[in-house]
């Protein structure tokens, strides 16, 4: 098996992108990765593409054909993919592009994910969310994906004496890094009455425990260990991209205070990786909601089952903490441009470990990221080296 | 959307779903296929009664369009007696909602298509007593 | 032949009730002299997500329950109402899959304006007794509409009751039979909203002409006065007709109040009179003997004669028709509104 590593990455603005179409978000994230790599664009093998909704949003499917003919890539005749997993769909488009380099088949790839969810009013957008889930037995009932989430915080907040102010302590600190990122929706800092006093969405939910839809795209290079110490001196390496599957519908799951998915995917990857998650400098986590940052803390085995919230409290996944996760300010400050999530976090682990984070720098060799889908029916786990 | 409702409606309308004669495995909604015995799964039609056990909670505040006008509404998981977990909706004051609260069902409306589609029916729980 | 009656009963009355003071308020109207002028209190509303046919479904399956019987043996579903959900579909088979009758069964939904509940009643008796069915459901079920301001609106409510019409009944139909005219009392047209009404020519030339018409006649037949009755009870409009259609027939007091619901619950329209006598249903001995005459506009009466048979003992009967109305959760004019969608919105 090949060593793959993170040649180039890309990320467009996250957020209302009123005069850009989706054409336009995607290139500006392809060019930028494919010029952070000093590629000429042409080596570039195949495509994958993680977006999760083209055919509602844009009522445009055949979204891989779209990207290669916008970029230049058909032209060439390079085999594009779109791959689907909700809001995991850029974690799989990863994940194909590293299996497609590590299996020997491609030598260099690129790895992009991009939505555009501005094209139709804010209840559509709830709507096509709402399919994420499982439309014929959750969304008919009402229970929309915050409502979903709420159900898991509810339960953990009985269980395990979780409360609110720990959710906004989450978002609370997403925030403050945000203001770090030139490239975040939201560059503010809130408090936490601010969350605590924002409309109730899905009780005990509030707006500012939810993430934003937004606008945005990002890619990665991933190419071999060969090629790409002949592009750059410090390849970022994908040690393990992991992923697993969980019931679709909720009420399904053996405990919906845990994401076995999260659990399976993070476990397996720790063990390809060879490392235990005390290794872990920095982490990028899926936080569409707070009370999702909080589950996986325990789910990735940061901490045990229940005491997530100890980690908000104490500190130690701060920006100055320990254990930084969220550096970029996560989903809910960078914005959730749903497909290009996943890729946008292995974006953000990889200019911490090649140090290039500006003011958000924290101090790392290994980092690792969770993208899910919807409510947690799919995981993808991924963990990055300087080696 | 018509047949994907029709085609379920007799475990919309009443708590239907499925056990595994093979694993004893209760399914809700029904499953065709046993995910734990897979091909030796031998699924067979149950009703699982009236009655269940909210296992946790929401209050939906912000509501999708077809739901506006039932803004807010409470979302349940109920452990029914009779085996699995549904999702469902619970009609009551949002006072009288608790964690572990006695549940039986109810037959109503969940929504419309418009003032001249059809009318979605289904199971809600209402308190027990 | 064996008897065929009432196999068993259901009845449903959703939880919201708002007081005649509270629309009077609204409409700049004296509340003491409404409810002393029309004798009623309050009236039932059915929720956002409740119609006749969650109504009818509930109250069925309560009959269903009660009766112990498999609902495969209902070969035959009859929903009466003026308010269908759908002009055209029936509300029939909404009940038939709800409550699982299988396939095999006879639907239809009627509409006599109150009467169609005792219509579906009487066609199940006739089924029965031709051996054409072994069990039949007739429901009387509405949430009935009236116009914002109207004096309706102090009356027109929700609820309903089902029937299971089977032999060896807790309730035997001794006696029945209808008295039907050509009569413009009250009305809706298709596609409108609201019903219109003759003010008081719903009265003298309308209610009260075929309540007392049909009640007459029916002891006349059967040749029976009014003192052989334990109970009596008639379609409730309001609070004042049945009790003057009452007094007209020669019953006393006694024998109306406990089927007297309108006073607390409104005009369930499809589903009052059969509400009423399901009242008296909760607390009838063996032996007992009713007169039930529904009114529907435009107008009938159904007469029947009823005898209570031992089976009522055995009889689950529990909860009564009373707690129900009496268990209402108050809503103010506004939510009310919103609640019977008066409001219109984009």
């Amino acid at each position: 098996m090949e060593k793959v590593a993170i040649i180039g990455v890309g990320q467009s603005e996250f957020g209302e992108l009123w005069d850009k179409g989706f054409r336009e978000i995607v290139l500006k994230a392809g060019i930028e990765a494919i010029e952070d790599a000093g590629l000429e664009g042409k080596e570039i093998e195949a495509m994958y593409i993680g977006n999760m909704s083209g055919g509602r949003y844009l009522a445009q499917e055949h979204i891989s054909a779209l990207i290669a003919d916008y970029s230049g890539l058909a032209e060439l005749g390079t085999p594009s993919t779109r791959i689907e997993g909700a809001d995991a769909s850029g974690g799989l488009a990863l994940r194909q592009a590293y299996l497609a380099v590590a299996s020997g088949i491609h030598d260099i790839v690129i790895a992009a994910g991009a939505e555009k969810v501005t094209d139709v009013a804010s209840e559509m957008t709830t709507d096509i969310m709402a399919s994420s889930a499982d439309r014929e037995w959750e969304g008919f009932v009402g229970a929309t994906i915050p409502a979903l989430f709420a159900l898991m915080a509810k339960l953990h907040f009985e269980r395990y004496g979780t409360t609110s102010e720990d959710l906004a302590m989450v978002s609370v600190k997403n925030h403050k890094n945000g203001v770090l990122n030139p490239k975040a929706q939201f560059r503010r800092e809130i408090r936490v009455e601010d969350v605590l006093n924002s409309p109730l969405v899905a009780e005990p939910l509030h707006l500012l425990d939810c993430a934003p839809l937004s606008d945005g795209a990002s890619a990665v290079i991933l190419a071999n260990e060969k090629i790409a110490r002949e592009y750059t001196d410090n390849p970022v390496f994908i040690r393990a991209c992991t992923q697993a599957s969980d019931y679709l519908a909720v009420q399904n799951r053996r405990d919906i205070t845990t994401m076995e998915s999260v659990r399976k995917a993070s476990s397996l990857a720790y063990r390809m990786a060879k490392i235990s998650p005390e290794d872990v400098d920095v982490v990028e986590i899926h936080d569409s909601f707070t009370i999702a940052e909080i589950m996986a803390y325990e789910d990735l085995g940061f901490v045990e089952k229940g005491k997530g919230a100890e980690l908000i409290r104490e500190g130690i996944t701060e920006l100055t903490g320990p254990l930084p996760v969220n550096p970029s300010g996560g989903l809910k400050a960078c914005g959730h441009a749903i497909g290009a999530t996943g890729i946008r976090q292995a974006v953000e682990i990889t200019l911490q470990l090649r140090g290039m984070a500006g003011k958000r720098q924290v101090d790392c060799e290994t980092g690792l990221s969770l993208n899910i889908g919807g409510t947690g029916a799919t995981a993808v786990v991924t963990v990055y080296g300087v080696r | 959307m018509l047949p994907r409702f029709w085609r379920k409606i007799k475990y919309r309308y009443d708590i239907v779903g499925t056990v595994c004669e093979t694993c004893g495995s209760k399914y809700y909604p029904p499953r065709n296929f046993c995910p734990i015995c897979r091909r030796k799964s031998k699924m067979k039609e149950v009703n699982f009664g009236d009655k269940g056990e909210v296992v946790s909670y929401t209050v939906v505040h912000d509501t999708p369009e077809e739901y506006r006008m039932m803004k807010p509404y409470i979302v349940a998981l109920i452990k029914l007696d009779g085996g699995p977990t549904i999702t469902s909706q619970v009609v009551c004051d949002e006072s009288e909602i608790h964690i572990g609260m006695r549940v039986k069902k109810a037959f109503r409306k969940y929504f419309e298509d418009g003032e001249d589609g059809i009318i979605y029916y289904g199971t809600k729980f209402v308190p027990e007593s | 032949m064996s008897s065929v009656g009432i196999v068993s009963y259901g009845t449903y009355i959703p939880k919201f009730r708002i007081k005649a003071e509270e629309i009077a308020k609204v409409w700049g109207e004296d509340a003491d002299s409404i409810k002393s002028g029309l004798g009623v209190l309050q009236k039932s509303v059915p929720d956002l997500d409740e119609d006749t046919a969650t109504i009818s479904v509930e109250a069925s399956r309560e009959a269903i329950k009660r009766a112990k019987i498999d609902p495969k043996k209902i070969g035959a579903i009859f929903v009466g109402s003026e308010s269908h959900p759908y002009a055209v579909k029936p509300t029939a088979t909404i009940v038939g899959d709800a409550i699982g009758c299988g396939n095999f069964f006879h639907a239809a939904d009627y509409e006599f304006a109150c009467k169609a509940g005792t219509a579906g009643i009487q066609t199940c008796i006739a089924m029965v007794k031709s051996g054409m069915i072994e069990y039949g459901l007739a429901i009387g079920a509405d949430t009935s509409q009236s116009a914002p301001g109207d004096p309706l609106e102090y009356s027109a409510s929700a609820g309903g009751t089902a029937f299971i019409i089977g032999k060896s009944p807790i309730a035997e139909v001794e006696a029945t039979l209808s008295f039907t005219s050509d009569t413009p009392d009250f009305w809706r047209r298709e596609g409108q909203p609201y019903p219109s009404h003759g003010g008081r020519f719903t009265g003298t030339p309308a209610y009260f002409r075929h309540v007392y018409t049909a009640g007459e006649k029916i002891m006349r037949e059967n040749g029976y006065k009014p003192e052989d009755f334990d109970y009596a009870v008639f379609h409730q409009p309001n609070g004042k007709f049945p009790v003057r259609v009452a007094r007209m027939l020669g019953f006393r007091s006694e024998q109306i109040e406990q089927g007297l619901v309108v006073r607390k619950v409104g005009n369930t329209y499809s589903g009052s009179s059969v509400l009423g006598f399901s009242a008296i249903l909760d607390v009838a001995k063996p032996g007992d003997k009713i007169l039930l005459v529904s009114f529907g506009s435009g107008a009938g009466s159904d007469a029947f004669i009823f005898d209570i048979t031992d089976r009522i003992e055995e009889f689950e009967r529990e909860p009564k028709v009373w707690d129900k109305i009496n268990r209402g959760v108050e809503v103010d004019y506004s939510v009310y509104l919103k609640l019977r969608r008066k409001i219109k919105m984009k």
